[in-house]
């Protein structure tokens, strides 16, 4: 590219008399390139956590039995998918944990959604209520686990409740605020163009907190999963918890971390999912200004 | 016959109109004080005066999102109560609603009056046509400038017919060649519609262009301070008009009446700071 281009002080000079398609070609070469060395440093770093962490286990410079390492990780991982544990095959238990976080989860964000809107629009009653709402919003959430294990069993009920509570205050804090944000002109000019309180809601205010909703909705997920796994830990019969809670009576450390990478691998697929979904409903958004930046 | 059909009832009256505001911290103060304005039926009046005066106040009385502290605001006859659907309003601000696009902004209005979905679009369309965006039905507001987002707020006030037409210091945020190209615009919507129209401005040459009527606002509180009757034939061409003699003579005398009460305000400001 010397020929062409000339560096100075990072902006990029090109020699008179370059086409644009010289300059385009150029550009998309410049693109590709940083692309490239993204991805080998990402590769790079990873390469060598999983290097050092595989040598220090094995040459006894951290302890094995507590920190295991990524090769037995992988082969109990490996196994594990498929052969299970003794009670039931993997994909039981990880439908289990999914099961219990997705109920929860769904409930969680709507009753986050209808309560946060419906206060948000409400200022008399979220005055009243909003000294509640912080008491209960104080209490960490964890604490409840044993309640609702007594409450509802060692079964579904009782980790749906917790992914329920765990999902709630967030999406619905950020709901409420995203009513709040809602643009007052918009607002004045849908009523004088003649809409209702309701049509006020659903076309001006519910659109406008989407973006607020979408970014506690993310979050949330994770949540929703720890809400379902904390719950198994205290009691259940099967779920990706109750594996590790087993893993962990019999020293199985190589077990544990096996499901922590399961357990990574639903949340990112989740979290892609639903940015995917996003990127469907705003699509009158403007596109982010693109600079290279992949 | 009643108040309501009959033409020589002014469209919109402001009757010594007062309002107040509380401030946050409970003090309370005046924004308009004994104001009186008569807008006649199909009439164009521009409202002038300093920043923060208390024109847009004003607009707020007459849709009906304020009320009066004292005094009685009328429209048509009527007293104002609630937001009435013969008003039409542009905004200074970009009020689009920007998830939706061109055609669906357009046929908001019709929609939340309970028209058939049909009826709405097909109008919609029609307006987008007459305000020159027919090739963007389909664009959302951030893929359009500022004249044409302008443009589909117009589409979508006059799509409802309003008989009383508000407009806050619609064209501000344009640029001049823009704003002039809006004016003539906007002037040939209303020759056809003919809506009773209050433009809220702080352009003196904007609002003689397009008024029939001026009225000059006192520093806060406003109050009226003149009243200028613009006797520029109609139909004008915005972009020529300017220079003519007449129209700078009427300029200069308004505008000796402006610039004292913006000198006042201006003093006021550095006081208060």
């Amino acid at each position: 590219m010397t020929d062409i281009a000339i560096q100075s002080g990072g902006a990029i000079l090109y020699a008179p008399g370059t086409s644009d398609v010289e300059i385009e070609a150029a550009a998309r070469a410049a693109a590709l390139q940083r692309k490239r060395t993204v991805i080998f440093w990402r590769c790079f770093i990873l390469a060598v956590m999983l290097g050092a962490w595989e040598v220090t286990a094995r040459t006894g410079i951290i302890d094995a039995f507590f920190y295991s390492y990524p090769s037995a990780i992988a082969e109990r991982l490996y196994e594990l998918v498929l052969e299970g544990t003794d009670e039931a095959p993997l994909w039981y238990h990880l439908w289990i944990t999914m099961e219990e976080a997705l109920i929860g989860f769904f409930f969680g964000s709507v009753f986050g959604i209808v309560f946060g809107v419906a206060l948000g629009r409400n200022r008399m009653a979220s005055d009243v209520l909003s000294v509640y709402i912080k008491v209960l919003n104080a209490i960490p959430r964890v604490v409840l686990a044993p309640i609702f294990i007594l409450l509802f069993g060692f079964g579904l009920w009782s980790k749906v409740a917790l992914s329920f509570i765990m999902v709630f205050f967030v999406v619905f804090s950020n709901a409420f605020q995203g009513v709040l944000e809602a643009d007052r002109a918009m607002i004045a000019n849908a009523q004088i163009l003649g809409a209702s309180p309701w049509q006020v809601t659903r076309s001006v205010i519910i659109p406008s907190a989407m973006s607020w909703i979408f970014a506690s909705l993310h979050i949330s997920f994770g949540f929703a999963i720890v809400g379902a796994i904390v719950g198994e830990f205290i009691g259940a019969r099967y779920g990706i918890g109750f594996i590790i809670q087993t893993a962990r009576g019999v020293h199985d450390t190589a077990e544990m971390y096996a499901s922590i990478v399961i357990i990574v691998v639903v949340v990112l697929t989740a979290e892609y999912l639903m940015t995917l979904l996003e990127q469907r409903l705003a699509r009158w958004r403007p596109a982010p200004v693109g600079d290279g930046h992949e | 016959m009643s108040d309501q059909q009959n033409p020589s009832v002014p469209a919109i009256e402001l009757i010594n109109v007062s309002r107040r505001f509380l401030s946050p911290d409970g003090k309370s103060f005046m924004t308009l004080q004994d104001f009186s304005m008569t807008v006649a039926r199909g009439e164009f009046v521009a409202l002038v005066g300093p920043t923060g005066c208390g024109k847009s106040t004003t607009l707020n009385l007459i849709t009906g999102l304020g009320r009066p502290s004292s005094g009685e605001v009328r429209v048509m006859g009527q007293p104002v109560r609630g937001i009435d659907p013969r008003v039409g309003f542009v905004f200074q601000a970009d009020a689009l609603f920007p998830w939706r696009n061109v055609i669906d902004n357009v046929a908001a209005g019709p929609l939340f009056r309970g028209r058939p979905r049909a009826e709405a679009y097909e109008a919609a369309h029609d307006w987008i046509g007459r305000v020159g965006l027919a090739k963007f039905e389909r664009h959302y507001p951030h893929q359009l400038s500022g004249g044409m987002r302008k443009r589909v707020a117009l589409a979508q006030t006059f799509i409802n017919g309003p008989e009383i037409l508000l407009m806050d210091e619609p064209f501000s945020a344009l640029d001049v060649q823009t704003r002039v190209v809006m004016h003539e615009e906007l002037l040939q919507l209303w020759s056809i519609s003919k809506a009773s129209v209050v433009f809220v401005t702080h352009d003196l040459e904007e609002a003689i262009g397009l008024a029939d009527k001026v009225y000059v606002l006192t520093a806060r509180p406003a109050t009226v301070k003149a009243i200028h009757a613009i006797d520029i034939p109609r139909p004008r061409v915005i972009s020529e008009i300017r220079y003519e003699p007449h129209f700078i003579e009427l300029s200069r005398t308004i505008w000796k009446d402006l610039r004292e009460e913006v000198q006042m305000s201006s003093d006021d400001m550095k006081s208060a700071a």
